[in-house]
């Protein structure tokens, strides 16, 4: 049908100009002829192209808003994507579904404009776009979310987001439409705080905020639940949903199954940089999409049935730290006791002293105000690291690179680090380099740690490799007591399951286990009991069996359980919870 | 009055080389660079200045060319730490080290040669004040440049968007980037911007101050414009506040021994540096202010990620 007023538009403008080039060449010369018989032929003939390109444009026209036709994207070494399909129409919440280095983030970054494809074609709104930069996509409709927060901190607000802008504009008036836009969507946001004086929610909040501002056709959130409380996270699914409904449509990246059960219409899994399947949500089973995502079905977690505990490991009482940051944390109060055979999970939005605690408790602070730090019943208080090794004590930080491993050593120095008093490394003031490579290689073989050989540096492994090493290489010590925060983050599922079912043998042994965690699931897994950090201040600690997910949440929002609680009336408690995040705030 | 006017006067004077200098280095260290050659790049500002002025005689020419030869020391650090991502701490002491050689190479036919310096702008009707006309309004042009320099750049930080995208970089390089802002470009201009000023600063030593060619005449003037920009918390009020404080220590000595007071001549020289360490360390007690100020990336090398 559009063929046809396709060649009515084509013999109109044949007549059109047949007029013109008669009419002319009455009273013209020869050459000049020749040239009006030339042009004549060339508009004729780019004519018909135009023609043939605009139907062909049309036989291609769908409902689709993007579409990622074939992408490939290859870094030194690695073949990040490989032709990659990806459709999403508006108003659709389209699940990216992969484990990490499955190729989720290098795709979403092609679409932001912030790599460029090596080859095949993205379609945006039904033309094919190169999206030459960030700003060009926020032109074209395309916004973003990122996991880590592209915030400042020492900016504020309304700063914030006046630089994720296009346009320049007034303050005064963008602090405005913030607030009108953050009441209209239950968002609460003050314009003119500093980003450092707010909660992670809070900045994640600023970021939806700078993307709605901007009236995206196309909204990408890379991970936006991984901070967040699980009260957080249904507040911000009903937006998102609302936000759905409005025509917005939704690209989330995610590999939390049990998210994309209750959030997305369709999801399209990758797997090592290759397009698995695109399905429909409903369909499937978060198993059957877990199979997809890995390649292999997850074998559940076995959480023993009865566990003997033993003496009590670590004793810590009354502890008050200051922080010496001025943008720390402070603890209050702090009460612990782990006995031997349990694990003991710590959960907690990033920021609320996860790191304060352990580098007290390892030793790395002891600038502390008061209290006492027991190990095996031995006052540890003023003891710096080296001697509560010593006395069996293991820790694994978050930071893994600078923190947990230095990034230019090799694997074998990195493994001397910590060690070397427990294994004897040292023989007669030296190191012992045999007996330190062959503890190094025993570690990589035992902890399957993918690296070429032990004289690798740290910082050439990938992060889930490096956290292997690294609890590999605390558990071969044989520790009484391991304290470990975020032992899974950036850890492939399958590998993810390996250091958990570590750390629960290494409990089963005797050994007591301390996790900070800030994935709740991970915690209710594996530790016997759970309690939660806020604001610097440690909740008491309850039997998992008793707990369930939304308990955790509100102990994570600093909301002591009285664990006859009626947990659906929750009204009071909201109110509860902000009013101790303002305390938090103005703690810190 | 026959005292105080004098004495005030050069205060001004020994406070502008610093001003310039620190507001540069402030703009530098706001977009997250840490430029140690302030004081390479103020000597050569002062030797262009100076053999431009000598062969040309003209000072604005002279002034031009300053801003040149430290904006040009600049790209050399720039090129450095952004393209070859060196270390900036060191980069910046051996930009130091060269400019004072080099500024003695090129200075050395200019030993012994004096200059007029540069002419005094009378404000008219104003500088007819009493005591007020004689401080503020006849006074040469780069004084009045200086002080339109603190306006200029106070309004440029807070006031205007590429002021904030200057912060912004200065705070997280990774976000800005993320954004879609060129951390090379920003850090690039803010780096030949803080050279320029340098190069200005050198030049008020060698053609107003003090008006003639002496090797390594700035006398680690730069090293107290790169404190002062810490002791001011990154803020353009107090660099204006800390470089006349500074200014005025300078000058004290040569008062107190014009007056009889029988200190020690270089007890007396201490005293800014002295100055400068007991003022950081009261400053840095408000631990809150600087974090708040302080550019959170500043002298880290920004590689972007894939």
């Amino acid at each position: 049908m559009n063929l046809n007023s396709n060649s009515a538009d084509c013999s109109l403008v044949f007549v059109f100009l047949l007029a013109r080039f008669v009419g002319s060449g009455l009273n013209l010369s020869f050459s000049q002829f020749f040239i009006h018989l030339l042009d004549f032929l060339k508009i004729i003939f780019f004519n018909e192209i135009a023609i043939l390109a605009s139907f062909e444009n049309k036989m291609q026209e769908s409902s689709y808003l993007l579409e990622l036709k074939n992408i490939s994207k290859s870094f030194p070494g690695v073949l990040a994507n490989d032709s990659i399909d990806l459709k999403i129409s508006s108003g659709e919440i389209h699940a990216l579904l992969g484990e990490n280095g499955a190729g989720k983030s290098t795709l979403v970054k092609m679409i932001y404009g912030i790599l460029k494809p090596d080859s095949g074609e993205i379609w945006f709104e039904n033309k094919a776009t190169s999206i030459k930069s960030p700003a060009h996509a926020r032109e074209l409709g395309v916004a973003m979310v990122f996991q880590h927060f592209s915030l400042f901190d020492s900016l504020t607000v309304v700063e914030n987001i006046s630089l994720g802008m296009n346009h320049q504009s007034n303050l005064k008036q963008l602090a405005k439409q913030i607030t009108e836009l953050s009441n209209r969507y239950g968002l609460p946001l003050d314009p003119d705080r500093h980003v450092y004086t707010l909660s992670v929610g809070e900045r994640q909040r600023i970021e939806i905020i700078r993307c709605l501002l901007q009236e995206p056709k196309l909204l990408i959130m890379d991970e936006p639940t991984s901070v967040l409380t699980p009260q957080e996270v249904e507040k911000l699914f009903v937006t998102l949903k609302r936000l759905a409904n409005e025509g917005l449509a939704i690209l989330y990246i995610s590999h939390k199954l049990d998210e994309i059960k209750s959030l997305c219409h369709d999801a399209t899994i990758l797997r090592l940089g290759k397009k698995v399947a695109t399905v429909s949500v409903d369909t499937e089973s978060t198993g059957s999409l877990a199979a997809m995502m890995m390649g292999e079905e997850l074998q559940a977690f076995k959480h023993p049935d009865a566990i003997e505990l033993g003496k009590i490991r670590l004793k810590v009482k009354n502890l008050n730290v200051k922080a010496n940051d001025p943008l720390g944390i402070s603890l209050k109060g702090i009460n612990l006791n782990v006995r031997a055979g349990e694990v003991v999970g710590i959960a907690g939005v990033a920021g609320n002293g996860q790191d304060e605690l352990l580098t007290v408790l390892n030793g790395e602070n002891l600038n502390y105000q008061a209290g006492t730090i027991q190990i095996e019943a031995q006052t540890a208080t003023k003891l710096n690291p080296n001697q509560r090794r010593l006395l069996g004590m293991a820790s694994v930080p978050e930071k893994r690179l600078g923190h947990g491993a230095m990034p230019e050593m090799d694997l074998t120095d990195n493994a001397f680090l910590t060690a070397y008093e427990r294994m004897s490394l040292i023989k007669r003031f030296l190191i012992s380099y045999k007996k330190t490579r062959n503890f190094t290689q025993n570690i990589i073989k035992e902890y399957s740690v993918k690296t070429p050989n032990e004289d690798a540096p740290a910082e050439s492994l990938s992060g889930g490799n490096l956290q292997k090493f690294i609890i590999g290489r605390e558990l071969s010590q044989e520790p009484t007591i391991l304290m470990v925060s975020q032992p899974t983050w950036g850890v492939d599922t399958g590998a993810a399951q390996t250091i958990r079912e570590a750390l629960r043998e290494l409990a089963s042994k005797g050994t007591a286990v301390l996790v900070i965690s800030q994935d709740l699931d991970e915690l209710m897994e594996i530790s016997d009991r759970i309690g939660a950090i806020c604001g610097g201040v440690l909740s008491r600690f309850y039997p998992t069996s008793e707990m369930n997910i939304e308990k955790v949440g509100l102990l994570m929002a600093g909301v002591e359980l009285d664990l006859n609680l009626n947990l659906n009336s929750d009204q009071d408690q909201d109110q509860d919870k902000t009013k101790l995040q303002g305390n938090n705030i103005n703690a810190a | 009055m026959d005292i105080l006017i004098p004495a005030i006067l050069t205060i001004i004077t020994a406070a502008t080389p610093l001003l310039f200098a620190a507001l540069g280095e402030l703009v530098t260290e706001k977009s997250g660079v840490l430029n140690l050659g302030v004081e390479g790049m103020m000597i050569m500002g002062a030797v262009i200045g100076f053999v431009v002025v000598h062969y040309t005689g003209s000072s604005v020419l002279a002034i031009l060319a300053s801003m040149l030869a430290g904006a040009l020391l600049a790209t050399v650090f720039a090129m450095l730490i952004l393209v070859f991502h060196a270390s900036q701490v060191p980069t910046g002491l051996a930009l130091t080290i060269f400019g004072l050689g080099l500024s003695a190479l090129i200075g050395q036919s200019m030993i012994g040669i004096a200059y007029d310096g540069i002419p005094k702008i009378s404000i008219p009707v104003l500088s007819e004040l009493p005591i007020i006309g004689e401080i503020f309004f006849h006074q040469d042009i780069l004084v009045y440049l200086s002080l339109l320099m603190v306006i200029v750049v106070w309004w440029f930080l807070n006031k205007t968007r590429s002021g904030l995208i200057l912060r912004a970089v200065g705070d997280s390089h990774d976000a800005a980037h993320a954004m879609g802002y060129s951390v090379f470009k920003i850090r690039l201009l803010a780096t030949l911007f803080g050279g320029a000023m340098a190069g200005v600063g050198g030049a008020y030593l060698s053609l107003s101050y003090s008006p003639l060619w002496v090797e390594g005449m700035t006398a680690g003037r730069g090293w107290i414009a790169l404190a002062l920009v810490v002791f001011a918390s990154w803020r353009v009020g107090r660099v204006l506040l800390g470089a006349y404080l500074f200014g005025g220590i300078t000058i004290l000595q040569l008062h107190a021994q014009a007056l009889g007071i029988g200190i020690p001549s270089q007890v007396m020289s201490m005293l800014p540096y002295l100055a400068t360490i007991v003022v950081l360390v009261l400053i840095s007690r408000d631990k809150k202010q600087i974090k708040l100020n302080a550019p959170a990336s500043l002298g880290k090398a920004f590689q972007p990620s894939r």
